[in-house]
């Protein structure tokens, strides 16, 4: 458990540093734009008794879908692709047709189909999910060892075990890369996409607040995103760590 | 024990190059022998390794073990590959087990079998370790276990103690012949190493350059015995291989050196 703890002491360290920059900055500056962590640490205690909790519930739980539709279409998609020549023919044109489209440009028209409730905002959210799931397990797929595939064959392994074996456990840690570096760019397109067109969530948390000149309030939201992002992030490292024990073995100097 | 007939197997490649990486070869394996394979870099052994393992079809040609043509893998058949194909990501015992559970064989059993598989190779502590905790040895015991633990009665290995610094190697050579003079399984070891196929091969089958075919045929009927490795024999079974295999072009590049060639 050293390394849990020894990352407890990463994350104080960075909240006393972001703590002391911060309350040099609001002093320096001395704005209303810029409440201090005392003024904003009052609105957030004030705020988890009002808004904010419910409206981070809301945001939270549009992540979590977001981030499970994406992946439990991307993953297996993407490594089907990787492992089939013809499937990927066919696919691999269209996939990087729209992959560098940037997402975002679908909000209109997510809108016009969804509404302006939680649909088109986990759709978006879904879509940049799935489609950095897609490529990173296609090629992961692709790059798994041949002799791993042999050698499972020579078992007698079905097509399906040899998924179950070597393919999805080979691409695992790539998923977990691209699930990290992908909530995180769904979480600025969800900011996005709850001020354009919304009535509750983080995002209209702290656009509400913005129009209210609430500043306090304002960053009290922009703390409560910056913990979800936490709270994501260890959750996904916990999965890790659980699913790819491996990969932390024979690491010796480590230990 | 089930023997192996390899009739007319030529082994090609398609694709953007073509490759013919064995053409016509026979060879008879009797039940029960331990069998080496030499030849030049690329002479096509590890084509001919795959097509006994059913993994490659033959593009002309047949191969037959037990009297029964192969048409993919057979159940009692242990392919080890030079990287020993051991999953990272599997413990030690999930590696051993691993051809278990692909049969379908209940968890129960199949940890018996791995037990005791792993107790007569010396990894009883390191079940639940994963290979990259292991000593290179060590991942050559686990990849051993496997085949036991398969029961196989042929055993099909390319090059697998390659990797292993020559202390080591010599023990896994003595551990392939005790094992092999305790179970008297079809044995076929593809190597590079000319004291390997004199120590543990009973025929030593040198290859030709790709396309691969069978050159010669050494006999040598004195191995089985540990101290095999230290008689005289021994010494000069080995020069005489060494003699064939330069016959064969395998030594190409040093005679382009002694003919003050550029490298």
């Amino acid at each position: 458990m050293r390394p849990s703890k020894s990352r407890g002491m990463g994350y104080a360290l960075a909240s006393a540093v972001v703590l002391i920059v911060w309350q040099v900055l609001a002093w320096l500056l001395d704005t209303r734009a810029l409440p201090s962590p005392g003024e904003t640490a009052g609105a957030l205690a004030a705020g988890l008794r009002t808004g904010i909790l419910p409206n981070l519930v809301v945001s939270a739980w549009r992540v979590l879908l977001a981030t499970t539709l994406g992946l439990v279409v991307g993953a297996p998609a993407g490594l089907l692709m990787g492992r089939s020549r013809r499937l990927d023919s066919v696919a691999g044109p269209l996939v990087f047709l729209a992959y560098p489209v940037p997402k975002v440009v679908f909000l209109p028209v997510l809108l016009v189909m969804f509404g302006i409730g939680d649909a088109p905002k986990v759709a978006l959210m879904a879509l940049i999910v799935f489609f950095q799931i897609l490529v990173t397990a296609r090629d992961a797929a692709r790059a798994v060892s041949p002799s791993a595939v042999l050698s499972v064959q020579s078992l007698g392994a079905s097509r399906w075990q040899g998924f179950r074996h070597v393919v999805v456990p080979a691409s695992l840690p790539a998923i977990f890369t691209a699930l990290r570096v992908s909530t995180g760019t769904a979480i600025a397109v969800l900011f996005f996409s709850e001020t354009v067109a919304g009535t509750d969530g983080l995002g209209w948390y702290i656009m509400d607040a913005w129009t209210r000149i609430a500043y306090a309030d304002m960053f009290a939201g922009i703390v409560a995103m910056g913990f979800m992002g936490v709270a994501i992030y260890e959750v996904l490292e916990i999965a890790e760590s659980r699913l790819c024990r491996w990969t932390r073995a024979g690491r010796t100097d480590e230990r | 024990m089930a023997g192996i007939e390899v009739e007319g197997l030529t082994v090609a490649y398609s694709g953007a190059k073509p490759v013919v990486a064995v053409r016509s070869l026979d060879l008879r394996v009797d039940g029960g022998e331990p069998v080496a394979v030499i030849g030049p870099s690329g002479c096509g052994k590890s084509s001919l390794l795959l097509a006994l393992a059913g993994l490659v079809p033959p593009s002309a040609g047949a191969v037959r073990i037990g009297g029964e043509g192969v048409a993919g893998p057979r159940l009692r058949t242990a392919l080890m590959l030079q990287d020993l194909g051991l999953l990272p990501w599997k413990t030690v015992e999930h590696n051993a087990g691993l051809g278990l559970e692909i049969r379908g064989v209940d968890a129960a059993t199949r940890r018996t079998v791995v037990r005791a598989v792993l107790e007569r190779l010396g990894l009883a502590e390191f079940a639940r370790a994963f290979p990259a905790e292991l000593s290179g040895g060590m991942r050559q015991r686990v990849a051993l276990a496997r085949a036991l633990a398969l029961d196989a009665d042929v055993l099909l290995m390319d090059e697998p103690l390659s990797a292993l610094d020559a202390l080591t190697r010599e023990d896994l050579q003595d551990l392939l012949l005790g094992l092999w003079l305790q179970r008297r399984h079809t044995q076929v070891l593809v190597t590079h190493s000319i004291e390997e196929a004199v120590f543990l091969g009973r025929r030593i089958v040198v290859m030709t350059p790709r396309p691969g075919r069978v050159a010669a045929i050494l006999d040598n009927p004195e191995a089985g015995e540990r101290s095999y490795r230290a008689s005289e024999t021994f010494l000069h079974r080995c020069v005489t291989l060494r003699r064939m295999l330069a016959e064969e072009g395998a030594f190409a590049s040093t005679e382009v050196d002694e003919a003050g060639g550029e490298r």
